[in-house]
């Protein structure tokens, strides 16, 4: 992410709250809920990003949108570490949409504090700068003598001015350029690697309005919109005589193949939908035998052009002691945030006013803009903090559906999915399988072929220069991605949420036919990988071994107690190195995970205590998903439409995790995702170790003894 | 449509709605405690859990004409400072991600510890059972409510 500082926005001065403003407010991590603050007269912008009160309080924005990946705590943290400013003298607001500002305003591929690390940095130091500066120029010394500590610059004879002194100065100088501002050395930092309670904790304990869907405004009204059942099909006709009827309900309206009953308030609009009466054109539809078949055809089609190609695979297997050849499958998924998709949209003859939870604002408001045949700039889009994302909210559908009914109702309106809603009518993680083959010759993987097939995966469906990549002299990664009329799109880890769980199985096998630990054998690829590599190498060799060595250490690894099985998982994804050692036992005869140990590297922490709940969270989701998650569809229809049916992980079910960060002063890499692709793999392999069968297809739960 | 008095947090409210409107609704849109949330409407993820003259109950599935007068409390209610025992417990550990489903994590957690001062680990999972966190928190809702037994 640049900023884009221009000099209007360093000379803006706003005086936002009236003078001497007594607050209740809680601060980070070090506060009691009966603490007040009192808030300065007037505010003084240094930047787009932080305002500096005249008593020496900050306001620092949180450029990203919040999906529980905690960034809203650790990008201001970023800035805070810079600036030199006491935490406890932090407020964070979620910034506005504003692309002139800010860049990538987005919450997706774990790369919110990657992309924003070194100009969040430069935003806080170029600050800190001028303060320096304002207070260079009252005290009449060189800039190049002071420093600058937790809100105050010192000069050498020790005397101290607080930022809410300088503030008014500063606000009016000139700008020094991001060369001319020194980093801190990652060696001083002294906010960033400690724990920082999540900002908005205090709300959330007490169901405070954070959500989009608590979202209430003066003559708001509630839709509920009804959708085609299954993917394929159209609206012929509707009835709406009994939802007219139903106390509350104010109008229905239709738009394209939806319908949408608007009502007074959220229950009467849900009802008055269930009451609608609608028939439908049966189009093509598409179900799981069809996609079954599809997949398992073009497993066995060749591809025009390889991913990659390394060696000669067909001359590997030729020549092998032995080849084995497995098939993963896995299902289409839905993303199940808990806070079911809403929006609210206000247009207006002269605006439009969006507001909710939303991944992606940029593009939703040109979504909007183009929709409504409005200029972009007479569009807003405000983000709420979101109850789950998972790459759900980045597709601004249903901000589009609330744009649309708020055109023709002349209201601002509040769209509200159904469990049932989001759970037929969403986007979906595209089903996909996997053919591994592998060719081994005196106890190593000479040969290794890879065939993916993904619906509508961007082109491509596999990682092929990701391990093992470099480390077999014959490789070969073929990937096909066919068309479906079932709406996808990327889902928590996209492709490596299923990928990593057959790989890392796949290779489990492989190293038993090799008469291998599971560990040594991966040890030896990364090693070849290293040091004879066929073709390229587009991973950190020694950061990988540096995980995997971790793990197996803190896992203990090979010397389990009686009862207890281990199973290793390994994986790169998002810039992020990750290895886990699932534990299992049996219980009755059925397999329980009861501990997960995780190794990661993803460089510098910047607050442990959020990202030990990221690790976690991963490890927890990626059990889960494999575990339980069964989904279909029949006649492009959703076989499951809420939660008593479909199973998502619960409480008891759920493993106790144990994770140890690589220490290290590299830049930080991405950590919403990373832990979650390793999971799966890490407990198939541990239930094998338990005597049960291999795990090829997801969900597990599903396979034949298993359970029992 | 019918007018009901309820008592919510210790307060006696009157609602105008028909008798099947669950109290969930009720409290978010005609009181506008917007604290409990709606993730399923069918008393799967207890993201809507309240008390109901103490006792945990999924609001999406209670309707407004079947209370009587029990006492609701809502996470708005649970504390007059957001300061009950699982509250502190919850902010000493961090729990939340999203935060969505935590209201409804803590006030089963609430309702357990009321009943039972001192569950163990089985009688933990077991009450929070009912409880989906989508964001796998449960490793520190665990934890937050031992810190919340031994604090309490």
């Amino acid at each position: 992410m640049n900023v884009k500082v221009n000099r209007r926005s360093f000379i803006q001065v706003s005086s936002l709250v009236s003078g001497g403003l007594v607050l209740g407010f809680s601060w980070g991590s070090c506060t009691r809920p009966e603490e007040v603050i009192v808030m300065p007269k007037e505010w003084f912008d240094l930047n787009g990003f932080l305002k500096i009160g005249d008593n020496g309080l900050v306001t620092i924005m949180s450029p990203n949108p919040e999906i529980g990946q905690n960034v809203k705590t650790a990008m201001p943290m970023i800035i805070a570490e810079e600036l030199d400013v006491d935490w406890k003298n932090v407020i964070v607001e979620q910034a506005p949409l504003n692309t002139d500002l800010f860049n990538r305003q987005v919450a997706g591929g774990s790369q919110s504090i990657r992309q924003g690390w070194t100009s969040l940095r430069t935003t806080g130091a170029t600050a800190k700068q001028m303060l320096i500066n304002a207070a260079a120029q009252k005290w009449e010394v060189e800039a190049s003598t002071l420093k600058a500590e937790k809100g105050f610059v010192i000069n050498s004879a020790g005397e101290k001015l607080g930022y809410g002194e300088l503030a008014s100065i500063a606000s009016g100088m000139e700008v020094p350029t991001s060369e001319s501002v020194k980093l801190k050395d990652p060696k001083d930092f002294t906010l960033i690697g400690t724990n920082v309670s999540n900002v908005d904790i205090d709300k959330i304990i007490t169901g405070k309005p954070l959500f989009g869907i608590d979202t209430k405004k003066e003559g708001m009204v509630y839709a509920s919109v009804l959708r085609p059942p299954s993917f394929g099909n159209s609206l012929k006709s509707v009835n709406d005589a009994e939802a007219r009827q139903v106390t509350g309900v104010s109008d229905v309206v239709q738009f394209g193949d939806k319908v949408a009953v608007i009502a007074s308030n959220s229950w009467a609009a849900m009802k008055g939908k269930k009451a609608l009466k609608a028939e439908w054109e049966n189009g093509e539809t598409e179900d799981t035998a069809f996609h079954d078949e599809e997949m398992m055809t073009l497993l066995n089609t060749k591809t025009d052009k390889p991913k990659r190609e390394e060696g000669n695979v067909e001359k590997g297997f030729a020549e092998a002691d032995e080849v084995i050849e497995r098939i993963y499958e896995a299902p289409f998924l839905p993303h199940n945030c808990l806070e079911p998709m809403n929006f609210y949209a206000d247009v207006r003859s002269d605006k439009v006013e969006l507001l909710g939870p939303i991944q992606t604002p940029a593009g939703t408001r040109k979504q909007v803009a183009d929709l409504l045949e409005r200029p972009e700039d007479e569009v807003s889009v405000d983000m709420t903090r979101m109850g789950g994302g998972f790459g759900r909210r980045l597709y601004g559908d249903f901000a589009l559906e609330a744009a649309e009914i708020s055109d023709k109702i002349k209201k601002p309106v509040q769209v509200l999915f159904t469990r049932e809603d989001d759970m037929t009518a969403g986007t979906y993680r595209p089903a996909s399988k996997y053919k591994f083959k592998a060719g081994i010759k005196d106890g190593r993987m000479t040969s290794y072929h890879l065939v993916g097939v993904g619906y509508d995966m961007w082109g491509n469906c596999t990682r092929h220069d990701n391990f093992p990549g470099g480390a077999v002299d014959n490789y070969l990664v073929e990937s096909h991605t066919p068309h479906t009329n079932i709406t996808t799109g990327a889902w928590r880890a996209p492709i490596t949420n299923f990928l990593a769980f057959a790989e890392q199985a796949f290779l489990d096998e492989v190293a038993e036919k090799c008469e291998k630990d599971p560990v040594e054998f991966r040890l030896e690829l990364f090693e070849k990988a290293k040091s004879n590599p066929a073709g390229k190498v587009e991973y950190d060799v020694d950061k990988s071994i540096g995980v995997i060595k971790l793990a197996a250490e803190k896992s203990n690894w090979g010397k389990s107690q009686d009862g207890v099985y281990q199973g290793f998982s390994t994986y790169y994804s998002h810039n992020t190195y990750v290895a886990e050692v699932a534990e299992v036992v049996l219980e009755n005869g059925s397999p329980k995970v009861q501990k997960v140990t995780c190794a990661i590297d993803c460089g510098i922490v910047v607050n442990p205590l959020g990202a030990l709940n990221q690790v976690e969270g991963g490890v927890v989701d990626g059990i889960g998903h494999a575990m339980y998650a069964d989904f279909s569809f029949e006649n492009g229809r959703a076989n499951h439409e809420n939660f008593n049916t479909f199973r998502l992980i619960r409480n008891p079910e759920a493993p106790k995790v144990e994770t140890h960060f690589v220490e290290s002063y590299n830049d930080p890499t991405g950590l919403g995702e990373p832990t979650l692709p390793p999971a799966g793999g890490a407990i198939a392999n541990a239930f094998a170790k338990a005597g049960k069968e291999r795990m090829y297809k997801q969900p597990f739960i599903q396979a034949k003894g298993l359970i029992g | 449509m019918a007018t009901y008095t309820i008592n919510v947090n210790g307060k006696k409210r009157e609602v105008d709605a028909d008798p099947d409107t669950p109290l969930l609704w009720v409290l978010r849109d005609h009181l506008g405690l917007v604290g409990t949330k709606y993730g399923c409407g069918v008393a799967s993820c207890g993201a809507c859990t309240i008390h109901l003259d103490g006792s945990a109950v999924r609001s999406c599935s209670v309707p407004v004409g079947a209370i009587e007068n029990q006492k609701i409390t809502s996470i708005e209610g649970l504390s007059e400072k957001g300061d009950h025992p699982v509250q502190l417990a919850w902010k000493e550990h961090d729990v939340p991600q999203c935060g969505y489903c935590q209201a409804g994590q803590i006030m089963s957690a609430s309702a357990l510890l009321k009943k039972n001062a001192n569950p163990t680990d089985d009688e933990i999972m077991g009450a929070m059972a009912g409880n989906i966190c989508r964001c796998g928190t449960y490793n520190r809702i665990n934890a937050a409510i031992k810190t919340a037994v031994k604090n309490s």
